[in-house]
């Protein structure tokens, strides 16, 4: 019965979808005011009966309805709750489902925030947001039902995958999900502005807080599942360029470039159809990704079940979405002008280049995870690229990137000069050849990562100068520094935050790749080994019941110089019911490096093979990470960015508030 | 300085931008494409000893032998089989019987594998194991696809 009422709860809100994605649309275009004040109630309604569909199929899991197949083949009754709950979106029909609730939960947001949207804008955005939801649902409906029912209903199900009964995963696919369809806000501003013909700064600046809430939730999303593979999947890496993660990093990258053009479009006027166009970019890779990871195409960690016609579905759905707006770009996007003029040495310049190497980089990722595909398509042949291609094609893309990054913020708008940024630059010149010496000294190379270490130093001390910079640090008193620290707008804040956040995680990437000590060997209790530096003794291994697996744990003690440093305790489960085996490591962390154990099965001839990892500034990558997503947060509670741009009765009721007027 | 210049130092920051990814992609694909093969057309085929590739197929039932972390194991397409030695350690999902990918160089026909890639859950084949079977003739998975398709 529930499962039923979730089945037509669904039905229902494509019905709405299809009024939200038609009648406000035509009311807009003929200046029907009550047309278009449509959209708002619509989108409450599908909202509600999306959510109502999804609290449905959740019951479903946690009640354990076997008598519905998604439950059946994702659950079962032994499972802890929170992975029934968490279960919901671990298999395609549910994560589909919660990517629709996802996209109706924007809606929702556009309709309640966007309460100071020139009213044609709004109810096209939410007539444009209304079409992707029908094609999404129409795509669940059709072809991936959540609520089929299985007659006769089996005893028990066959479980979740048990690599996904994990906290970190349980979370890793909603902020991912965030992420993605955050992006289709800025799909449909760019084109509901292409259909008015009009991008002004105030259109900018209302994309600008979706595609910051999108960043940030992407940043976590992506970070989360990397943090996953690093301690679940056992092979002490933290990045596999497996082409599934390729696939959330294009919008990322997409999505970063968008942020930052969409500054020059607001305060400059400048890079407007460039803006829109990626906008549109960033949405149609999300919309990639979701096609390639659910068409069976790809040979990856994450690939779920093939089914062709699922993928069909997918690839037309894209075609349309993306060949539609690409299309209505091409014939409008050439009206418009941008007025804000600027020489290529100014802070404009700088974020022109920082787009051209980000969609660059883009590119390359592009064509690496595309190419065995194509590849596949055109001759038969059977290729794999793999990390080596990567790291020789992006990574360098991203050197240039780097080094601008720490100038351009320095740099005024409209027109700035080199040898005036290079002064206030002394200070990242004095981080990164101090770095670089230190690094020299100590360590000796591998000389890229000397480079990358040294690059990560240029960018942090770019950034704490244009911070000291920012509040007159040493010219002026402390006090006042303070004073004037406290008054910066959060967008301000937020940009530091971020771009720290960027040089702490190549600092923790760089050493991770280079500097890694990896030691396998077969091990019995009571034997010792050394890596880098450190004793490992293994003390015990004993095997006992979790709640629905058997545990083989691993007991090491381990030291420095003789002195205990910490114990460690590397489990394999072997889950009941998949039959299926997963690796735990344990992790000993000091916040410079990583000391890593993971244990395999145990040999033939006894023993056990034991691989230990010495990982030096891994940490940093989580560090990093957390800083730029908190970066992001804060500049999303800017003010500025939550009023929007304020209509002139507005921007009088808000005198009071003085730090409101300092854009 | 002029509009027109102006304009023409945004496009040739642009065009450089692209011959610099263009260089490093066309590099980068030059050095680090690795092939795939089933057993079968590493029976026909010589290859260099320093030559990247990856080989993929079934693990042949009982042909699992393991000496600590020195481990050897045919793989087959049902036609024809290779046998691959891998010194390290397994993936958990790795399963006589199972698909399995290797990636290695060729040795004096044996597979010296630096890399083992199992399937990642039950109801999935890497997709060049699928092929590699489908064309030794071998394949019948597609009446246990199409009920996993059904659900």
């Amino acid at each position: 019965m529930i499962s039923e009422i979730g089945h037509f709860s669904l039905i229902l809100a494509l019905a709405l979808a299809i009024v939200q994605g038609t009648l406000p649309l035509i009311g807009a275009a003929r200046g029907d005011a009550n047309w278009m004040a449509l959209s708002r109630p619509v989108v409450a309604g599908q909202f509600t009966f999306v959510s109502l569909s999804f609290a449905c199929l959740m019951y479903a899991y946690v009640i354990s309805d076997f008598s519905v197949a998604n439950v059946a083949e994702n659950s079962h009754s032994a499972k802890p709750l929170l992975y029934k709950f968490t279960g919901v979106w671990g298999n395609h029909e549910g994560s589909m489902l919660l990517w629709v609730w996802i996209l109706a939960f924007y809606g929702m947001a556009i309709a309640s925030f966007g309460g100071n949207l020139p009213p044609a804008l709004r109810a096209r955005v939410l007539a444009i947001q209304g079409l992707l939801g029908v094609g999404f649902i129409v795509f669940l409906l059709a072809t991936s039902n959540p609520f089929l029912r299985l007659d006769p209903a089996p005893l028990n199900g066959r479980d979740l995958n048990p690599l996904l009964q994990d906290p970190g995963l349980a979370f890793h696919p909603p902020l991912l999900y965030f992420g993605y369809v955050g992006l289709s806000v800025a799909f449909s501003f760019a084109v509901a502005a292409l259909i008015e013909g009009k991008v002004d700064p105030a259109w900018a600046r209302w994309v600008r807080p979706w595609s910051l809430a999108s960043w940030s939730a992407l940043t976590a999303g992506i970070v989360l599942g990397s943090w996953w593979a690093y301690y679940e999947l056992g092979w002490g890496g933290f990045w596999f360029w497996d082409p599934v993660e390729n696939a959330s990093f294009m919008p990322w990258l997409m999505a970063t470039a968008l942020l930052h053009s969409a500054i020059v479009a607001e305060k400059r006027d400048a890079l407007k159809s460039w803006t829109v166009l990626l906008a549109i970019l960033g949405f149609s890779l999300s919309l990639m990704g979701t096609f390639l990871v659910r068409s069976g195409m790809l040979t990856s960690v994450h690939s779920f079940a093939a089914d062709p016609e699922r993928g069909v579905y997918i690839l037309g759905f894209l075609v349309f979405v993306v060949g539609g707006a690409l299309s209505l770009y091409a014939w409008r996007a050439p009206a418009m002008r941008a007025t804000g003029r600027f020489r290529p040495i100014s802070r404009e310049g700088a974020l022109v280049v920082n787009n051209l190497l980000l969609v660059t980089g883009c590119a390359a990722v592009f064509i690496g995870t595309l190419y065995p595909l194509i590849l596949d398509g055109i001759s038969g042949e059977k290729v794999s690229v793999g990390p080596p291609f990567f790291e020789a094609s992006f990574v360098w893309i991203m050197v240039p990137l780097f080094i601008v990054m720490a100038a351009g913020p320095l740099m005024a708008w409209k027109r700035s000069d080199i040898p005036g940024v290079n002064q206030r630059l002394i200070l990242a010149f004095g981080t990164a050849a101090a770095a670089a010496i230190f690094l020299v000294a100590l360590r000796g190379g591998p000389w890229g990562a000397i480079l990358g270490l040294t690059i990560a130093a240029w960018l942090l001390g770019g950034v704490v100068a244009e911070f000291t910079e920012r509040i007159r640090l040493f010219r002026v008193s402390l006090g006042n520094s303070w004073r004037r620290a406290r008054v910066l707008p959060r967008s301000a804040w937020g940009m530091t935050l971020a771009h720290a956040g960027i040089a702490i995680l190549i600092a923790g990437a760089v050493g991770a790749t280079n500097w890694q000590t990896e030691n396998v060997q077969v091990m019995d209790v009571g034997e010792k080994v050394e890596v880098a530096g450190y004793g490992f003794d293994f003390v015990s291994l004993k095997e006992s019941d979790g709640p629905n697996y058997t545990r083989l744990g691993a007991e090491f003690r381990v030291t420095r110089d003789g002195k205990e440093i910490a114990m460690l305790y590397p489990e394999k489960r072997k889950y009941w019911v998949q039959t299926m085996d997963t690796t735990e490591a344990a992790i000993h962390t000091t916040w410079i490096e990583d000391i890593y154990i993971a244990i395999g099965d145990p040999a033939a001839k006894g023993g056990l093979a034991v691989r230990i990892y010495h990982n030096p500034l891994v940490p940093w990558i989580w560090i990093g990470a957390l800083v730029m997503v908190v970066g992001g947060l804060i500049s999303l509670s800017d003010r500025r960015h939550r009023v929007g741009a304020p209509s002139r009765a507005r921007r009088r009721a808000q005198s009071a508030t003085p730090a409101e007027n300092k854009a | 300085m002029k509009r027109k210049k102006r304009r023409l130092i945004f496009v040739g920051l642009g065009l450089a931008a692209l011959g610099l990814a263009a260089a490093l992609i066309l590099l980068a694909f030059d050095e680090n494409l690795v092939f795939f093969f089933s057993p079968t057309d590493l029976k026909s085929r010589q290859f260099a000893e320093d030559q990247r590739l990856r080989v993929g197929g079934l693990v042949e039932k009982d042909s699992v032998v393991a000496d600590g972390l020195n481990i050897r194991f045919n793989i087959t397409d049902l036609s024809n089989k290779v046998a691959v030695t891998f010194n390290g350690v397994l993936p958990d999902l790795f399963e006589e019987g199972q698909g399995v990918v290797a990636e290695g160089h060729m040795r004096r026909g044996t597979f010296k594998a630096v890399e083992i890639l199992a399937k990642h859950d039950e109801n999935y084949m890497p997709r060049e194991v699928t092929d590699a079977l489908k064309e030794s003739g071998q394949w019948q998975g597609d009446e246990v696809q199409s009920s996993e398709a059904n659900k």
